[in-house]
């Protein structure tokens, strides 16, 4: 009898899982609350460090999941998840119930709301939009405008919101934002060749295979400007434009400066659907928010609940490479476990 | 008879202990601040002094406030104060009766059964030695539930009861002993003569079956006396020193004295009247949500008595006055934890030179959006608009964050650097002429209305857009979205604005009730006076008072405060407003009033 396991999640994490194990003649059943797989690689345009077509990534993934081992429900949630003799029992709300051997949990991560963060004026001050909203734009339109249509002259990317902020309740690095702002500050200048482009940061941490090179470029080859300070606050201006201030902790002055539009570089926080299925399972988490492992070099699929591994962000912030490296161990370590 | 031996060591303790409460009174009378000497001369013949008398008698006496707060404590406290102080006018009543004469000795009518035993009749003989008999019997009561308070504080509801020094021992030790040896020496004495009453009388006659009553009967009084007069003389320097200082605190309190920015004479009777009740660690959010309880104000009083004010007692605390709220001596808990931040901080050596003066403007109204609104700007941008819809003329004078209000540096201890800042406001307030000053800030409001000493109204948003809605400038629309109410520390308790903010929301939305409102209002945990509280301590304080909050399932929470907004929006996807952006969303203009707003009409806001 071939052995069966429920991934959660159809994001590139569950979906890297779920064409692993099936090429080990595992059955899988790819759960996803969405319409559609592919997660929040899914609303991206470009990915850095290459500027390639995000969709290139979906669409590979969505290719190896053409397999007999896999069945894929979407538009699908969980409701109930119960163990009994070492079979897992999992309920949906399309009134199912699927038997498995094993759960990976690949419920990914939820965007930090930065609402919460309300000095920076977003969803108040009209020219004040996310690092989502900005990859939104850049996908739909080839011009990059003001919200009353005027081209903008400066722009501001401010890192680090949500993210290593004790006051909003996040102390963890969210890891993909700093390279994010880069990559987008170089398809913003392509586009506005004219506009000023600064980047708030607190630290620049460019760990990743050719981050510090795209940095450099950014500098050299693009002009953005580099301000070691965080973001005080942002307030609106009569033509709508922001004064927005810092301290430049280079110069050790303060700073003041306006600008026509500010971007958010907003973080990872834990998705609302692993908090919910880890309480329902009894999964311990870390203080952070995130899916807690006991062993973090050696187990790092594991969680506390025998049978149920982890795959990706529900663990940590991760970019695209760590995320799908994360999800084929995941799949060797539960097609250990049911063997 | 009229004197015996055994009466020396009670009379010594009243001598000692009158000489030693009149020399402690004088001191602290002389050392007070001259303006409060003034207060003094000034209200003395006035009705403020019979209105002390009966506080008193309602506080010192017959404890109400404990007694609403916690009715069995309230029952103890009362039965050994009032109780004692009946058994004294009464007692002296039975003696001036009895001897027909006004002046006896002060031992006489304290010892009178042992001094009188003849069965002549006098003048409500059996009234007073049966109401003699129930008070000694009320006391006892009392009694039983103090020493079993000692040993089980939960009975009476406290978590943690408080410590005791020596002469707080010897002063308990004796004060227990007080009425058990009157009970004896009564009862043997009535056993001999076969005299007493219901309580003595019975129990006398039962003790004469078995003990040898005539030999026990002097030592029993003699005992009667030395624990009195033990009592009397370690009462000032034992805790219940607060009984004497209480009755002063409630006279000078009564004639406007009061702590101020800096630790006075005044604020020394304040803490020597605290009774350690410890009502304070119950009430206190650090206790409930953290279970830390040494910081509480009765540990803290505690320490500036013995002298060792300490950091984690000074900076942890979040001043949002609940302690004061339910404190029933009425100290001013809050005011005297600053003082003592002003004492021991660091000094802080900051200059204000970049303070420039920005260009002002002549206006009706001056708007301090204060610094955290600044970090809410959805807050600042709902008073904007709701004084655009009203046509009011205003002076937004902090529009750029130039200078703060002062009060984050005052509640740090650094009262000095926030003069500075507060006399460059005031002369921005005073150059633009206006009449009143609104600010959005619960935290800027009390320190404009406590520390500025302005000449014009000064007003929290609350109270300014009700009485613009009052004088029909402003239209609300009724929605019918579920709001609950949080009451922010420093507008509620702090300046007792609850009504305002109700009688809005009750126009603009279905209000529901909560469970800790008003004066028992939580503290959102986001305080800028909890220095030592780490930002998940401050999460615990916060999700406890959300859960209180959000019991009735509403669809927003509604405050009136910058900083309680920002700290509960951080901890409930329920979405969490200011009072001002409800309003804001629902206010409109009648067509009619917009004609005649020109801009020499009479100045928008019409004041009381």
């Amino acid at each position: 009898m071939t052995k069966k396991v429920v991934i959660i999640g159809g994001g590139i994490a569950g979906m890297e899982a779920a064409s692993t194990l099936s090429r080990m003649n595992i059955d899988v059943l790819l759960i996803e609350k969405k319409q559609q797989l592919g997660g929040h690689v899914g609303e991206w345009d470009h990915l850095f460090p290459n500027f390639r077509n995000a969709r290139e990534i979906t669409r590979s993934l969505l290719y190896d999941l053409q397999d007999k081992h896999i069945k894929i429900c979407t538009s699908t949630e969980i409701t109930g998840i119960s163990k009994k003799s070492g079979k897992f029992e999992v309920r949906t709300t399309q009134q199912q119930t699927f038997k498995a051997d094993s759960i990976l949990l690949s419920t990914g991560f939820d965007l930090f709301d930065a609402r919460k963060k309300e000095e920076y004026g977003y969803g108040i001050y009209e020219n004040v939009i996310t690092s989502v909203d900005l990859e939104q734009k850049l996908k739909e339109s080839n011009v990059l405008t003001m919200a009353s249509g005027v081209i903008p002259k400066r722009i501001a990317m401010i890192h680090c919101v949500g993210s290593r902020d004790e006051k909003s309740g996040y102390f963890h690095c969210s890891k993909v934002c700093c390279i994010t702002a880069v990559k987008q500050a170089i398809e913003v200048k392509q586009k506005l060749p004219h506009a000023e482009i600064f980047c708030f940061y607190m630290d620049l941490r460019m760990y990743g295979k050719k981050f510090e090179e795209l940095y450099r470029e950014a500098q050299e080859k693009w002009g953005i400007q580099f301000v070691r300070g965080r973001l005080s606050e942002a307030a609106e201006n009569m033509d709508g434009s922001l004064q927005i201030k810092s301290e430049d902790t280079l110069s050790g002055r303060p700073l003041k400066m306006n600008v026509d539009l500010m971007v958010l570089m907003i973080g990872m926080v834990p998705s609302e659907s692993t908090t919910f299925l880890g309480k329902m399972l009894g999964i311990h988490f870390s203080e952070d928010g995130f899916i807690n492992h006991d062993d973090i070099h050696l187990e790092n699929n594991l969680t506390n609940v025998p049978g149920i591994f982890t795959a990706g962000t529900v663990t940590s912030p991760m970019t695209i490479t760590d995320t799908i490296a994360d999800a084929r161990s995941a799949a060797l370590k539960i097609a250990t476990y049911i063997s | 008879m009229t004197y015996h031996h055994f009466v020396i060591p009670f009379n010594i303790g009243v001598a000692v202990l009158f000489a030693i409460i009149l020399v402690k009174f004088t001191i602290w009378i002389v050392k007070l601040e001259p303006v409060d000497k003034k207060l003094i001369r000034k209200n003395f013949f006035s009705i403020k002094t019979l209105e002390a008398v009966k506080e008193s008698f309602m506080e010192g006496l017959l404890h109400r406030k404990i007694f609403m707060v916690n009715p069995v404590l309230g029952y103890m406290h009362m039965s050994l104060a009032f109780g004692w102080f009946l058994l004294i006018v009464f007692g002296n009543f039975q003696a001036q009766f009895y001897t027909r004469t006004v002046i006896h000795p002060p031992h006489y009518p304290i010892f009178f059964n042992f001094f009188v035993t003849s069965p002549d009749e006098y003048l409500f003989k059996a009234s007073f030695e049966f109401l003699m008999d129930l008070l000694l019997l009320f006391i006892l009561t009392g009694l039983m539930i103090a020493i079993t308070k000692r040993f089980y504080s939960r009975i009476v509801g406290l978590k943690k009861t408080t410590r005791l020094k020596f002469f707080d021992r010897l002063a308990l030790g004796s004060l227990w002993l007080i009425f058990p040896l009157r009970l004896f020496a009564e009862s043997f004495t009535s056993g001999i003569h076969h005299n007493g009453n219901f309580l003595t009388g019975t129990l006398g006659d039962a003790f004469a079956k078995f003990l040898p009553v005539e030999q026990l009967a002097l030592p029993a009084w003699w005992g009667y006396s030395i624990a009195l007069g033990a009592f009397f003389i370690a009462l000032p320097y034992s805790r219940y020193m607060h009984i004497p200082a209480e009755i002063l605190l409630i006279f000078l309190r009564s004639f406007g004295v009061r702590t101020r920015r800096n630790y006075s004479s005044y604020s020394d009777i304040e803490v020597r009247s605290c009774s350690r009740c410890g009502i304070c660690i119950d009430a206190c959010q650090i206790n409930k949500s953290l279970g830390m309880n040494t910081i509480q104000s009765v540990y803290f009083l505690r320490s500036i008595r013995e002298n060792n004010v300490d950091d984690e007692k000074l900076f942890t605390c979040m001043l949002c006055g609940r302690c004061e709220n339910v404190c029933p001596v009425g100290i001013q808990l809050s005011d005297l934890r600053v003082t003592q931040r002003t004492k021991n901080g660091v000094r802080n050596t900051s200059s204000y030179d970049f303070l420039n003066p920005p260009p002002y403007k002549i206006a009706d109204v001056v708007y301090f959006a204060g610094c955290m609104t600044h970090l809410t700007p959805a807050i600042k941008k709902s008073m904007l608009k709701i004084f655009d819809i009203a046509g009011v003329n205003y002076y937004f004078m902090d529009s750029d964050k130039e200078a703060c209000c002062g009060r984050p540096l005052i509640l740090s201890g650094h009262y000095e650097n926030a003069a500075k800042l507060i006399d460059y406001n005031k002369k921005l307030i005073k150059k633009s002429k206006a009449k009143v000053l609104v600010t959005s800030c619960p935290i800027c409001y009390k320190t404009f209305k406590e520390d500025y000493r302005l000449d014009i109204h000064v007003m929290h948003h609350t109270e300014y857009i009700l009485k613009l809605v009052e004088v029909g400038i402003l239209l609300l629309e009724k929605g019918d979205s579920r709001v609950v109410y949080h009451d922010p520390c420093e507008l509620g308790r702090g300046l007792g604005i609850y009504e305002e903010p109700r009688i809005l929301l009750e126009k603009v939305s279905r209000l529901l009730p909560s469970d800790d409102e008003k004066e028992n209002a939580l503290c959102c945990g986001g305080s800028l006076a909890g220095f030592n509280l780490s930002s998940a301590q401050k999460n615990a304080i916060r999700d406890d008072a959300l859960a209180s909050l959000m019991k009735s399932n509403p669809d927003k929470l509604i405050t009136s405060c910058p900083l309680c907004k920002k700290t509960f929006s951080r901890g409930t996807k329920v979405q969490v407003q200011d009072i001002a952006e409800l309003i804001a969303s629902s206010a409109y203009v009648p067509e009619k009033k917009k004609i005649s707003l020109k801009p020499e009409a009479e100045p928008v806001p019409v004041l009381s």
